[in-house]
């Protein structure tokens, strides 16, 4: 943290993780086959990231300092990049190689971490809760551990006071005011805040080869091959399906009086009601 | 870290200062710190003479054979064990059994002792005990040392958690440190017969896709497990198990992360996760006053009110009753969607329900597709009367 002992200021040094997703909005089920109709799916910045972005971008109006995107995707994600410059971060690195491909979620976090540490000082790390295609919430803890810093997961309040972070959390039975202090990893949910829209003029900007956008490899920020990518991941897929819908699906009919009573019936030959 | 020093083991003989070829290992205070030059290439891992430098990379290639025992991490709430915790012993009795070795519950906090008979009342063999006045409930940086320590000192092959809000804030970090896999928010957990590896099934892709994982070289292998799921053994009152009590070692970066205050007013309770019979609804119910419809059907069943994603931001539900992909993934005995289309969103968190009856008035939404009862028609006349229905058959008793 940057800090003016004459103006009292201190300046945030921010860093937010941006996944780029299909939207699985889109993604329909083929009724017939019970598979998903991935064609023609648009890429999405991931939903809790943009709340990600929207609390750095935030703490930085109110403190100063600087936002950094950081994103590991294939060399598409890009977008989602300038997507983050448009709505104001002032940079942005990709993480894009095809070493990286194939990574779950040890190697992500490795890789992550790998750059954050390469960018150097930061003072807060924000990410999305979860991510929509793989869903695992997993990789903030992650980070997290790698970076060796505190962690408040599903923050929707965050404040930096006399270099502290105050944040509240959602619990599942309150909400829970913590502190702790910088630097730390939060995550947010949509609960957090409003994502503002990209700023038209800085997201055509963003388009321009000299736009504050890095594009790293392994060796950019030091990786070790043997822990990035599908090498450095202990988690193998042996196989996936789709979900039998084996299920017999009872229809009731009549009018609605005789389907409750008939619907009541098989609650209680169920021992549910 | 990918690389890191065991600061107990470190003899401070300096070997490894040299032995970096990139200058990232100093000593201080007599002991190894590797700084962030570190690319973990592992030079300085060979070079030790005490083994005090481990690395991830050495963890992927563990040998496997080395690893023994399914450990369950057990989890408490406002002093209570939680009932996920006993499903994940009916899961892991079963792994242990496929194995041919022992279940074992850890239990960790600051005043846990107590619950080692019902550890082993609902099958461990053994119950590892951790206590300390740090090991506060849900605190993340203090149990993922405790844990962490004990699985690097006992190596388990398997540890499960559950997939409870804290335990997929835990389970990460305990899998970051010691270097292994994590498979999240399991929903089947089996033995590969052959190779005697965790084969861990979990939906992804809002529950459109299933996905098996596995983890063949790496040790423990860890999962959480969507709470619900799993089925808890009937209690054998007088089971025994051996309790071994484990040493602690917090630190005091452990309690970087303080509580401040839990304002629990805040929120109504709603643990969704644990009700027996939900009532949902969607777009279809319409307004604030069609949810009144639903609560009342809810306190004839003895119910949950809970509903989608739409629901909830137009504001007719709290958002802490939201069911699906960015809601809570529930199980309950019965689930009764009224007025919802069954979005990929949605589903990925109530198609576990056990029984589900639909209501809709398209015969083509999604939801019938996972629905065990179809109700065709307009809930505004169907609830209405399987209320009355429901009424009448209470004073039949
Ligand atoms: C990233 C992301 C995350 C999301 N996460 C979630 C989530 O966690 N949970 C969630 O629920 N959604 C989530 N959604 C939203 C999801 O895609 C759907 O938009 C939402 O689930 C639809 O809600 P619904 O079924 O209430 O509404 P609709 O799709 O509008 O369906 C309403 C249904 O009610 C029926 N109906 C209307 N009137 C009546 C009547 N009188 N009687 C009977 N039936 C009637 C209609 O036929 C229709 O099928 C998410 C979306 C995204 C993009
Ligand atoms: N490849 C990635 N690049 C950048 N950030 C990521 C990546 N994967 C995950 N994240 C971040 O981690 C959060 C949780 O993702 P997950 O653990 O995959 O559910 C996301 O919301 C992102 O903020």
């Amino acid at each position: 943290m940057y800090r003016d002992a004459r103006l009292g200021v201190a300046e945030l040094d921010v860093i937010v993780l941006v996944k780029q997703v299909p939207n699985t909005a889109e993604v329909k089920i083929d009724p017939r086959t019970g598979t998903l109709m991935r064609e023609g799916v648009e890429s999405i910045i991931n939903p809790d990231d943009l709340h990600a972005l929207e609390a750095g971008l935030r703490l930085r109006e109110s403190h100063g300092g600087r936002v950094t995107a950081v994103s590991m995707g294939p060399p598409q994600a890009m977008d989602a990049l300038r997507e983050a410059l448009g709505m104001g971060a002032d940079a942005a690195v990709l993480l894009t190689d095809r070493a990286f491909a194939g990574a779950d979620t040890l190697a992500t976090s490795y890789t992550l971490g790998k750059c954050i540490r390469k960018l150097g000082r930061f003072d807060l790390v924000v990410a999305g809760h979860q991510a929509i295609d793989g869903d695992t919430a997993q990789i903030g803890p992650q980070v997290a551990e790698y970076l060796d810093v505190p962690q408040v997961i599903r923050a929707t309040r965050l404040e930096v006071r006399d270099g502290e972070l105050h944040a509240e959390r959602t619990h599942e039975d309150g909400v829970e005011a913590v502190r702790c202090a910088l630097p730390a990893l939060v995550t947010v949910t949509r609960e957090a805040n409003k994502p503002r829209y990209p700023y038209i003029p800085r997201l055509m900007a963003a388009f321009d080869p000299n736009a504050p956008i890095k594009t790293w490899g392994p060796k950019d920020i030091g990786a070790d091959e043997r822990l990035i990518g599908l090498k450095g991941s202990p988690t193998q897929v042996q196989k996936t399906f789709t979900p039998k819908l084996e299920k017999k699906v009872e229809k009731l009919s009549g009018q609605p009086a005789e389907m409750a009573r008939a619907l009541v019936g098989r609650l209680k030959e169920r021992r549910l009601a | 870290m990918a690389v890191w020093v065991e600061k107990d083991d470190c003899a401070g003989c300096e070997t490894c200062v040299e032995a970096c070829p990139l200058g990232a290992i100093s000593m201080r205070d007599g002991l190894a710190i590797i700084d962030e030059k570190c690319n973990s290439c592992g030079a300085c891992v060979e070079s030790c003479s005490t083994g005090a430098i481990k690395s991830d990379a050495a963890a992927a290639k563990a040998d496997t054979s080395q690893y023994r025992d399914v450990w369950i991490v057990a989890e408490t709430r406002h002093g209570r064990v939680r009932p996920c915790t006993l499903e994940l012993l009916g899961c892991g009795r079963g792994l242990a059994n496929a194995l041919d070795q022992r279940l074992c519950a850890v239990l960790a906090g600051k005043e846990v002792k107590g619950f080692a008979a019902d550890m082993a009342e609902h099958g461990a063999d053994v119950v590892y005990v951790m206590e300390d006045a740090g090991l506060e409930e849900g605190r993340t940086l203090p149990h993922a040392r405790a844990i962490t320590d004990a699985a690097r000192e006992k190596k388990p092959a398997v540890v499960l958690f559950s997939a409870t809000p804290f335990g997929r804030e835990l389970a990460p970090r305990v899998s970051r440190r010691l270097g292994t896999g994590l498979t999240a928010d399991c929903t089947e957990l089996g033995i590969d017969g052959a190779t005697k590896n965790l084969l861990q099934t979990r939906p992804a892709w809002g529950g459109n896709l299933m996905a098996t994982i596995y983890s063949p070289d790496s040790r423990p292998q860890m999962s959480t497990v969507r709470p619900g799921v799993m089925k808890a053994l009937p209690r054998e009152p007088g089971r025994k198990a051996d309790i071994v009590g484990l040493k602690v070692n917090l630190k005091a970066e452990d309690a970087r992360l303080q509580v401040v205050e839990l304002k629990k007013g805040l929120r109504k309770k709603v643990d969704l996760t644990e009700a027996k019979i939900i009532v949902s609804g969607g777009n279809g119910v319409g307004s604030k006053e069609g949810f009144k419809l639903l609560e009342e059907l809810a306190a004839v069943l003895g119910a949950e009110v809970a509903g989608t994603r739409i629901a909830v931001e137009e504001g007719w539900i709290t958002a802490d009753r939201q069911v699906g992909q960015t809601g809570q993934s529930v199980c309950p005995d019965l689930y009764i969607a009224c007025g919802i289309s069954g979005a990929i969103q949605h589903r990925s968190g109530m198609a576990g329900a056990k029984t589900i009856v639909a209501i809709n008035t398209d015969p083509n939404a999604p939801i019938f597709q996972i629905a065990d009862i179809a109700v065709n028609a307009d809930l505004f006349k169907v609830v209405p009367e399987l209320i009355a229905a429901l009424r009448a058959r209470g004073d039949e008793c």
